[in-house]
């Protein structure tokens, strides 16, 4: 295979671990001075920009590898919704305090086993982006698991919005295990993860902690995909609309 | 949630070049480690510290307003518990 053909599929798998960050961090901004109060609004409030962040290091990578001249911004603000790789998890609503709480669980434990074999990746600048999320995502999990555990063994109502939530976002995890050709090609090569080892361990560890939290794991009948082809939910559409606004009406805006 | 029926907790931090932990201000949390956790969102973001202590504000006894006649005037006039009361002779001058 050709380096030239190599960069573009890297370029591609960059963008799909971009776009999942930006989607999920601009989620969560969506707290900031919503929250249930000061000191919880600013710990979500720094998740979020840790995303951010994150979605920040692999834009610049694509716009590196692309070679065309183009920015972050270019990824982030100027793509439409069926140019959007995000798993569909990230782009679901923020809903109650539960559903975000849910969320980011799903998807800190699924970091915590991903970004360690990321690590690992023949790329290095994957794995350097890698290396820094991970303290993050540690960070994250421990956060999440602890408001799993109080709201999940709380009071009946929170409880009751906790296994809601697990309920009507469980059919939204499988998306995280799927590999398709182009992510199994650099998982053979070792750029990419093979997110399919990920879910035994994914699985006994959300058990464990959502048992503890005295919560039911759901059945696996219902199953959502679609992301990584590009075909979202309509709360995509909205998001885009308002996160892209800005850029597309002030082309040259700084600040 | 309602913060009434969280606990205050006050927040020390010891910084990367620091000895001693310094009180940096407070933050209201369910139990300690909530609190740990919240004040290193609120109070570490940028780089500020790298140790913290969090303590139950209702653990800290504190002097009061009314106590200060009792407790610091006796020692207004008694200057001669300063080392720089005592004049030094020529020969330790360089002290």
């Amino acid at each position: 295979m050709s380096v030239v053909l190599n960069n573009t599929a890297i370029l591609e798998y960059t963008l799909r671990l971009a776009d999942d960050s930006l989607i999920l961090g601009h989620r969560l901004t969506e707290w900031t001075s919503h929250g249930p109060f000061l000191e919880e609004d600013i710990a979500m409030s720094n998740v979020a920009l840790d995303y951010i962040g994150r979605a920040r290091m692999y834009y610049g990578y694509a716009a590196e590898l692309s070679g065309d001249g183009k920015t972050e911004d270019d990824f982030a603000f100027l793509r439409d919704e069926r140019e959007f790789r995000n798993l569909l998890i990230n782009e679901l609503p923020r809903g109650d305090f539960a559903y975000s709480t849910v969320r980011q669980l799903f998807i800190d434990v699924f970091n915590s086993l991903y970004l360690p074999k990321l690590m690992q990746s023949n790329d290095e600048t994957l794995a350097a982006i890698a290396a820094k999320g991970i303290k993050e995502t540690r960070y994250h999990l421990r956060r999440s698991r602890d408001w799993t555990l109080r709201l999940g063994d709380g009071t009946a109502e929170s409880h009751k919005r906790m296994q809601k939530a697990i309920d009507s976002l469980w059919g939204y995890t499988h998306e995280l295990f799927e590999l398709d050709e182009l992510e199994q090609q650099l998982a053979d090569q070792r750029v990419g993860v093979d997110n399919t080892a990920l879910r035994a361990e994914w699985l006994a560890t959300v058990e464990s902690i959502l048992s503890e939290a005295t919560l039911t794991r759901p059945n696996d009948d219902w199953v959502v995909k679609g992301g990584r082809t590009g075909y979202h939910t309509e709360n995509l559409g909205h998001l885009l609309t308002e996160m892209q606004f800005l850029h597309r009406s002030n082309p040259s805006c700084e600040w | 949630m309602a913060n009434e029926s969280m606990v205050l907790f006050e927040v020390f931090i010891r910084s990367r070049r620091g000895l001693d932990h310094k009180h940096v201000g407070s933050v209201h949390a369910e139990d300690s480690e909530q609190a740990l956790e919240y004040a290193r969102d609120c109070y570490t973001r940028r780089s500020e510290g790298v140790s913290i202590w969090v303590v139950k504000s209702e653990d800290i006894t504190a002097s009061q307003e009314d106590d200060s006649e009792s407790f610091y005037d006796p020692s207004d006039d008694k200057p001669y518990r300063h080392a720089t009361y005592y004049k030094l002779p020529e020969a330790v001058n360089n002290m």
